[in-house]
């Protein structure tokens, strides 16, 4: 059977959120919330409401980056101190811990921004070509609602989002 | 004067319009400014290129005075660099939805100043070559920096928050950019197509969006607050009277946030006029601006009650020696200068007439930038002038070669500026669509909750207690 990518654009959110509230309660039976995703200009504040929390991974990769960058900071300059005995201590410890605290901290730092970065590349799915389906006006001020469904719900998805006030659909076969 | 921070009733595809229209079509006093910083950066570069043939004679630096303009210059700029970061961190932290308009621009000064900082160690070193010698590489001959130093820790401070910066500002913009890759054709679209990573504003792409964000705003608060604290550790750490001070850190942090809230209030106005955008950047964010730094003036100036009254009453001889000689020695005036922009000028801030007056608090921003810069002169020269030795003392006044590269200095800022404006939006569109959409929200919710209110009152009889119960 043939599966389709469905855009369905509304002029507001509540429109959207209704009909996205009809999926959810199973109007459409084999239908269901986790196969709608919901392209806005903003984001909106109660959006998990409808869709469920879908949760992220990024905080996980940052707390790994902070204590890779401040663990690795810190062996980094205790190796390079301990290997370059030539430089003159003046009898203090050959691996100062203050001072070394404070460069470990700014490892620290740079080390979980990076990495939240390339979490965040990766968890939002950037870097990677867009889907064919997509309207400059949810730049503006439309809401879509995009569905990957199969062939016989096209129809029934089709008149549930013109009971809810739609502006435009677009469907495409996937290929 | 209007009191709402924001029009609610505009149109999302209106902010969208206004925004891009700043992009489009440079007017002649876009060019004339271009000019105008072009010819200051190559003033700086005729002096650098005589200093890098010459050699740092020409600069007047030279024992005792081996730190003059150009260390005093750089922590200008990174001072300047705390606000539009930090400030929008925290505002974003503590959901002050006016930051929404403001903020992009703030934080691509943050980016540009550090930009023009890092030049000033680079030039005041004289052989710029050598400059990748304070960086931790692995080399045949196992040499390392002395990582006990605080210049050290400035290259690690200062690159670790020009990177997150960068990046913040970035992270903040790809929305913007994906809706400017929609709308531009030609060279641009190539380049938005690029910058905006395939944004497209699905709900898995926003809910990242903000976690990572935050995340963001989280690490640059401490981060910025360490880089200036590690900056005065330059000379909190030296035993240089008057550089000695306990107070230095958050001295130099207030001195930052002061210098970097008055430049906001300038690029504000300057934007705000020549852009149009009375709309976005309205007359009770620009209050709000000035009011926040009339607050950060008042602490500024009680941490420099405090460095002279602990001066004054720890006896140290020659700090007090060298404080006295900055009331009224060589010089006073400057010091005395600094003391009235940075002190004083700020009180204009308290009258609301002054608050609503653009051009009167454009002069303002730009004299307490002044004072700023005054300020951070009178921390570094003073001090070498009156040291411990006597034969040590000598008034050192800075060459033509050290105020060409500072006044270029500020050429180079406005350039990466004024680039800045034509290619990304200077306005956060959807961070101005959310702040519309919130505020109507609340609004809406306001007046259901009144609403509903009246009518839970008229069945309050059956459920609720009555005043007798109460």
């Amino acid at each position: 059977m043939k599966k389709y990518h469905l855009l369905g654009l509304f002029s507001n959110f509540d429109e959207a959120f209704n009909a996205i509230s009809d999926i959810r309660h199973y109007k459409i039976p084999g239908v269901s919330v986790d196969d709608v995703t919901l392209i806005s200009p903003i984001e909106h504040p109660e959006i998990e409401e409808i869709l469920g929390d879908r949760g992220s991974h990024v905080p996980k990769f940052t707390l790994g980056g902070a204590l890779f960058g401040s663990t690795m900071g810190f062996l980094f300059l205790a190796a390079a101190q301990a290997n370059f005995s030539v430089q003159p201590q003046g009898g203090k410890p050959v691996i100062a811990i203050p001072t070394n605290l404070v460069l470990s901290y700014e490892m620290m730092i740079m080390a979980a921004v990076l990495s939240t970065i390339a979490a965040f590349l990766v968890s939002a799915r950037l870097l990677q070509k867009r889907k064919p389906l997509y309207s400059e006006n949810v730049g503006i001020d439309q809401v879509g609602i995009e569905m990957e469904v199969e062939e016989k719900y096209i129809e029934p998805i089709k008149e549930l989002f013109r009971e809810h006030q739609v502006v435009e659909i677009r469907d495409e076969v996937i290929k | 004067m209007p009191t709402r921070d924001i029009n609610e009733d505009i149109k999302w595809a209106q902010i969208n319009k206004d925004v891009l229209r700043s992009m489009e079509n440079p007017r002649m006093g876009y060019w004339v400014a271009i000019g105008v910083c072009l010819t200051m950066l190559a003033f700086a570069i005729g002096a650098e290129i005589y200093q890098y043939n010459v050699g740092m004679g020409p600069s007047n630096l030279n024992w005792p005075h081996m730190w003059d303009l150009y260390i005093a210059t750089f922590i200008f700029w990174i001072g300047m660099s705390h606000s539009g970061t930090l400030l929008s961190a925290i505002l974003h932290i503590i959901q002050a939805d006016w930051r929404k308009p403001i903020y992009r621009f703030a934080e691509a000064m943050t980016t540009f100043t550090l930009l023009t900082a890092g030049l000033f160690p680079v030039i005041h070193l004289g052989r710029l070559w050598n400059m990748y010698w304070v960086l931790p590489y692995f080399s045949d001959r196992g040499i390392w920096p002395n990582f006990r130093s605080p210049l050290v820790w400035d290259a690690f401070a200062i690159s670790t928050y020009l990177t997150s910066s960068a990046l913040f500002l970035f992270v903040g913009m790809i929305p913007d950019l994906a809706i400017c890759r929609d709308n531009a054709r030609g060279w641009r679209k190539k380049l938005y197509t690029v910058l905006s990573l395939g944004w497209r504003g699905d709900d898995r792409q926003w809910r990242h969006f903000r976690k990572t964000y935050m995340l963001m705003a989280c690490f640059l608060i401490p981060l910025a607050v360490s880089v200036h604290s590690i900056v005065a550790s330059d000379f909190a750490m030296s035993i240089m009277p008057g550089w000695h001070v306990t107070t230095f850190p958050p001295y130099f942090v207030a001195g930052a946030l002061y210098s970097g809230c008055a430049a906001i209030i300038t690029l504000f106005i300057l934007l705000r006029y020549f852009f149009r955008f009375e709309q976005y950047m309205t007359m009770p964010i620009l209050d709000k601006t000035i009011k926040l730094t009339f607050a950060i003036a008042m602490v500024w100036t009680y941490l420099n009650l405090i460095e002279f009254s602990s001066i004054w009453y720890g006896h140290d001889v020659i700090a007090k020696e060298l404080l006295l000689s900055k009331f009224n020695g060589p010089y006073a005036p400057y010091f005395w200068a600094m003391l009235f922009f940075g002190s004083v000028l700020p009180f204009a801030m308290a009258f609301e007439k002054v608050r609503h007056n653009i051009p009167a608090m454009f002069v303002i921003s730009l004299l307490l930038n002044v004072g700023m810069w005054l300020e951070r002169w009178m921390i570094v020269t003073p001090t070498l002038s009156l040291s411990y030795h006597p034969f040590a003392f000598d008034v050192m006044w800075p060459s033509w070669v050290q105020w060409f590269i500072v006044f270029g200095s500020f050429g180079w800022f406005g350039l990466l500026f004024l680039v800045f404006v034509k290619i990304v939006p200077s306005v956060s569109m959807y961070e101005v669509k959310e702040m519309i959409f919130h505020r109507r929200h609340l609004a809406n919710k306001g007046i259901a909750e009144v609403m509903h209110r009246r009518d839970s009152d008229k069945q309050s009889g059956s459920d609720a207690p009555g005043l007798e119960g109460a």
